[in-house]
């Protein structure tokens, strides 16, 4: 194939894959309230539900704090930019995704963190106590959540050689051995507790609460209404999808597609689907069961993930 | 070109004369104008040694007795001195804004010309004398800088005593290192002492390496002896500050890689472990000081600790790659640490200038009294925005790259066979990753607290934007963070070459392409330009269309103004917001045992009954735990020991000459 069809296949890719988790993140976020209400023995809402909210929370007027200056609006613009950027260079259906060379797992890492600052930003930026309160829980959560990714990403680059995600996706496709060796697995149990509390998903975080003091994530998004509140809720779906969707690659890599090709392509997006959605569905029924931790309690939790990840660059150097 | 050396000299002394001399009208101007005369020819002599590759050297025996002017200007000075410039011009452009607010005096403006100065000229130093003579030249004239406002705040006064203090005792040590060398190696230019380095026995090279690294390490900032730095740089005026944390501090690392790497050529595995160790510390420290600190420019000021840290820790894998035979991987690390560095100070620079644009504006640097200064101060928000999201080193500003090269030399330095440094690197990591969480958490609670929100007092109420040329100054450094971050190639083959001749290793890029970049040799890409221009490309469709999904046929407008909610309350005041002291709360709790912060709750009871609350009381002060610990107990030793030596003079005459008598028969005793 010419490198014209290599680019135009890889940036078609990288389209649909943007076009998936824009859907899929949503229809994530409704799957999960779905299992977790079977479970409670209610019927709940179509899983389609978070779609049908997004078409009307964008239907209506934006409001905005009186007092807010730019930053307020551009949190949530910034937040799905920063998803939209990762959906497209990641791994998720392919391992050729467009600029895959340069996506690397570090820069994909701060490119969401960027998000995560602006969306901390705009909640400081309302003037009102709850989104200094939210901004002030998150950026705790976060400070203590980063050694723990970080040297999570260390620990798995390690046997690779390198930190570039789609080669890390395909280095478990080539060599099955590499998933079930002590370090993949104990620098994705670390990633697991990150994303739980990256995405405000329990024990961290509850995202069903009402209660403004007990919120973190939602008491930072508290003043955004209309358009701004759709976007919000959109990446922050995204988000997870995302993050998940990267946790199950290089989990079990199997389905994504390691050549170009439509049909391999499409398998795969079937594929990340599926695992994306069971993955959803095992975290739903574990919140089903679990109480939300204590602020203080949770360094305890994120220490734990960070051990992991220790342990995971330990035993990579061991068996180097 | 040697000849751009002395015209940096000639201009930078002149700026100062100008300075001193000429009538309050015309001296800010004039001094401004010839220092940038200094900063360019600086600039045009480091470039052409960047780009000729031959160093640039000049001698002149007449002005220091004895030993002469050395002059030496090799690729590692020459990177120093572009940062320096490129800080100094955009400080002194401020400058000429700031004058008006007290830093117009003779005093200040000739000391200011002095400091530019000698900043330029302490990489060009090619000898011992030299070297010493101008790096005290640059403690002296800072001294006077951070006195500047004394009259107008007693802290002044105390942070300059510290100052004092730290940068002699400093210095101290930096001169035992260097004539340790020079008295070993039988000559005073660096030149013979590079080339009599390893002849020098083992203990003697050790000591003159620790020495320097207590030495410089405290100009760098470097925990424990940083406790200058926070009061320093926080009580020196807006563009002196700049010019501390942005163009001095590096020098502390220049030192460092002067001694360990040009001077001694590299040394073993421990001397470096004791230089990662030393940047752990410093990076950790600094994070955790500036996520609790509520002072604007304190918490800048221990930001810088901990950027500095992060420089050490880079400098000292290099060593340790070095040591242990990985040269590719020891020249990344040390192009990551020359990179850090040039970030760090075009950040820093531009985020002092905003604090300091804050403090002209308001009259105060406690961020419990600021907020919503965005929508009053536009552009100076805008540039500590930047600056903030450069130092968290997130993508697409400068920091980012920085940390990236480091992580990345890192990631392929843990090849490295020997256990103690694959332990070090592990620790490494660890701590950059908390440091960053900490940074990021530090830097949005200085721009949400500082500049977002509602203004919590009248002074905050009140700011405007400063004038043109503050404002100029601080967007040249702001968009410097946005240039380094998109196409850092503009820095990184002249840092290449400068981390090669200081490694002595073979010509081999390590670090290439304009668009993607590539590590040669090692897997690693990042493509900063195109990763830019898809989050601004996306951000603009998505925010066009969010403005489309508004039905145009409603009544209403796209967007309406009220009261945020605050559970139904009719009544909000800016009080009811987070401040500095509050967002930091959870984090400083979490950390209690390292800061262990003095808290004071004092609640008084109505007369009539003990469950009714009258008025509660809550004071923290974390102020710096190695302060408290280590350096108050050695001030109280030393002022009893002062005291008791008072009784020594007693004003006697025969008293003194019985002093006089028994030191001569004790030195004659000791000669004999």
């Amino acid at each position: 194939m010419s490198t014209l069809a290599h680019v135009i296949s890889a940036v078609v890719a990288g389209v649909v894959q943007v076009g998936v988790v824009c859907v899929g993140g949503p229809l994530l976020l409704g799957l999960m309230r779905k299992v977790r209400s079977r479970l409670e023995g209610r019927t709940g809402a179509p899983v389609h539900q978070p779609l049908l909210d997004l078409r009307k929370l964008f239907a209506k007027q934006r409001v905005s704090p009186e007092q807010s200056s730019w930053i307020f609006p551009a949190g949530p613009v910034v937040l799905v930019a920063t998803a939209v950027a990762v959906a497209a260079i990641s791994p998720l259906a392919t391992t050729h995704p467009p600029l895959g060379q340069s996506s690397d797992f570090f820069a994909i890492v701060f490119v969401l963190l960027l998000g995560s600052v602006f969306i901390a930003l705009g909640a400081l930026d309302t003037g009102a106590p709850f989104g200094g309160m939210g901004s002030s829980r998150a950026m705790t959560i976060g400070a203590l959540a980063e050694p723990a990714l970080l040297v999570a990403i260390l620990a798995m680059s390690i046997p690779a050689h390198t930190s570039n995600l789609p080669a890390l996706v395909r280095l478990g496709l080539v060599h099955p051995a590499v998933l079930v060796s002590p370090t993949r697995i104990l620098a994705l149990g670390s990633f697991l507790v990150v994303i739980l509390a990256e995405s405000g998903r329990l024990p961290v975080d509850n995202p069903n609460t009402h209660l403004e003091l007990t919120m973190i994530h939602e008491a930072m998004v508290l003043e955004y209404a209309g358009p701004d509140l759709g976007l919000t809720i959109l990446g922050e779906s995204m988000r997870l999808m995302l993050l998940l969707g990267l946790l199950v690659n290089l989990l079990i890599p199997w389905g994504v597609a390691n050549r170009p090709g439509a049909l391999l392509f499409g398998v795969g997006i079937v594929v990340l689907a599926a695992k994306v959605a069971v993955a959803g569905a095992a975290i739903a029924v574990f919140e089903v069961f679990t109480a939300k931790l204590r602020l203080f309690r949770l360094p305890e939790l994120l220490a734990g993930g960070f051990i992991l990840a220790v342990l995971g660059v330990v035993t990579a150097v061991v068996s180097r | 070109m040697s000849v751009t050396l002395t015209l940096t000299a000639i201009f930078g002394l002149a700026a100062a004369i100008a300075g001193g001399a000429l009538p309050r009208g015309s001296r800010v101007g004039g001094a401004v104008a010839l220092t940038w005369g200094a900063c360019a020819s600086a600039l045009v002599g480091a470039v052409s040694v960047l780009h000729g590759g031959h160093p640039l050297a000049l001698h002149s025996s007449q002005i220091i007795p004895f030993t002469g002017v050395t002059m030496v200007l090799n690729p590692l000075g020459a990177v120093f001195i572009i940062a320096t410039a490129v800080v100094a011009v955009a400080s002194t452009l401020y400058w000429i804004g700031y004058a008006s607010h007290g830093l117009s005096t003779r005093t200040a403006s000739a000391a200011l010309p002095l400091f530019v100065t000698s900043m330029l000229l302490v990489p060009a130093a090619g000898g011992v004398s030299t070297f010493l003579l101008l790096w005290e030249l640059m403690a002296l004239s800072s001294l006077v800088l951070v006195l500047s406002e004394q009259s107008r705040r007693e802290e002044a006064r105390s942070a300059a005593q510290w100052y004092a203090a730290m940068t002699h005792s400093g210095a101290a040590a930096i001169l035992f290192a260097l004539v340790l060398l020079s008295a070993h190696a039988g000559g005073q230019t660096f030149a013979d002492i590079a080339s009599h380095a390893h002849h020098l026995s083992a203990p003697v090279r050790a000591a003159a390496f620790l020495l320097a690294v207590v030495g410089f390490g405290s100009k760098a900032g470097a925990v424990p002896f940083h406790v200058w730095l926070p009061k320093a740089h926080a009580e020196a005026p807006g563009p002196a500050s700049a010019l501390m944390s942005g163009a001095m501090v590096n020098l502390g690392i220049y030192g460092i890689v002067l001694v360990g790497n040009e001077l001694l050529g590299g040394g073993p595995v421990w001397w470096w472990l004791v230089v990662v160790a030393l940047g752990i510390v410093s990076a950790l420290f600094g994070a955790l000081y500036a996520a609790t600190s509520s002072d604007l420019k304190r918490l800048l000021a221990y930001s810088t600790a901990d950027n500095m840290g992060l420089v050490l820790i880079a400098v000292g894998v290099s060593g340790l790659f070095a040591a242990t035979g990985h040269q590719t991987t020891a020249s990344l690390a040390m192009v990551a640490a020359l990179l850090l560095m040039v970030n760090h100070a075009v950040f820093k620079g531009a985020l002092f200038l905003a604090a300091g644009s804050v403090q002209i504006a308001t009259g105060t640097r406690d961020l419990d009294q600021l907020g919503g200064l965005m929508r009053r101060m536009p552009v100076t928000g805008a540039v500590f925005l930047v600056g903030a999201l450069s130092v968290s080193a997130l993508p697409p500003f400068n920091g980012f790259v920085g940390e990236w090269l480091l992580f990345q030399s890192l990631l392929h330095g843990l090849a490295a066979t020997n256990t103690a440094v694959v332990i070090a690197l592990a620790i490494g990591v660890a701590a950059l990753a908390l440091t960053g969480g900490l940074t990021v958490a530090a830097f949005v609670k200085a721009t949400g607290i500082g500049f977002l929100g509602r203004p919590r007092s009248s002074e905050a109420v009140a700011a405007h934007e400063v004038p043109t040329t503050m404002r100029l100054g601080s967007v040249v450094l702001g968009s410097l963070c946005v240039v380094l971050g998109l196409v850092p190639m503009v820095v990184l083959p002249s840092l290449e070459r400068a981390a090669r001749s200081v490694l002595r290793a073979a010509p081999s890029a390590s670090v290439d392409g304009w668009v993607t970049l590539h590590l040669t040799g090692l897997r690693g890409v990042l493509a900063p330009v195109l990763l830019f221009a898809g989050l601004v490309g996306t951000a603009l469709v998505v925010a066009m269309l969010r403005r489309a999904s508004h039905r145009p046929s409603h009544a209403w407008s796209a967007l309406r103004r009220t009261e945020p909610w605050v559970s139904g309350r009719e009544l909000q005041t800016a009080r009811m917001q987070y401040t500095a002291t509050s967002f930091a709360e959870p984090l400083q709790r979490v950390f209690d045992d390292v800061i262990r912060p003095s808290r004071d709750l004092d609640v008084s009871h109505a007369t009539e009954s003990r469950y009714y609350i009258e008025r509660v009381a809550y004071r923290i002060s974390s102020d710096d735990i190695i302060e408290r610990v280590f350096y108050r107990p050695l001030i109280r030793t030393m002022r009893r020991w002062g005291q008791q030596a008072r009784s020594l003079q007693n004003g006697s005459v025969h008293r003194y000459l019985a002093y006089g008598l028994v030191a001569l028969v004790v030195i004659l005793v000791v000669i004999a």
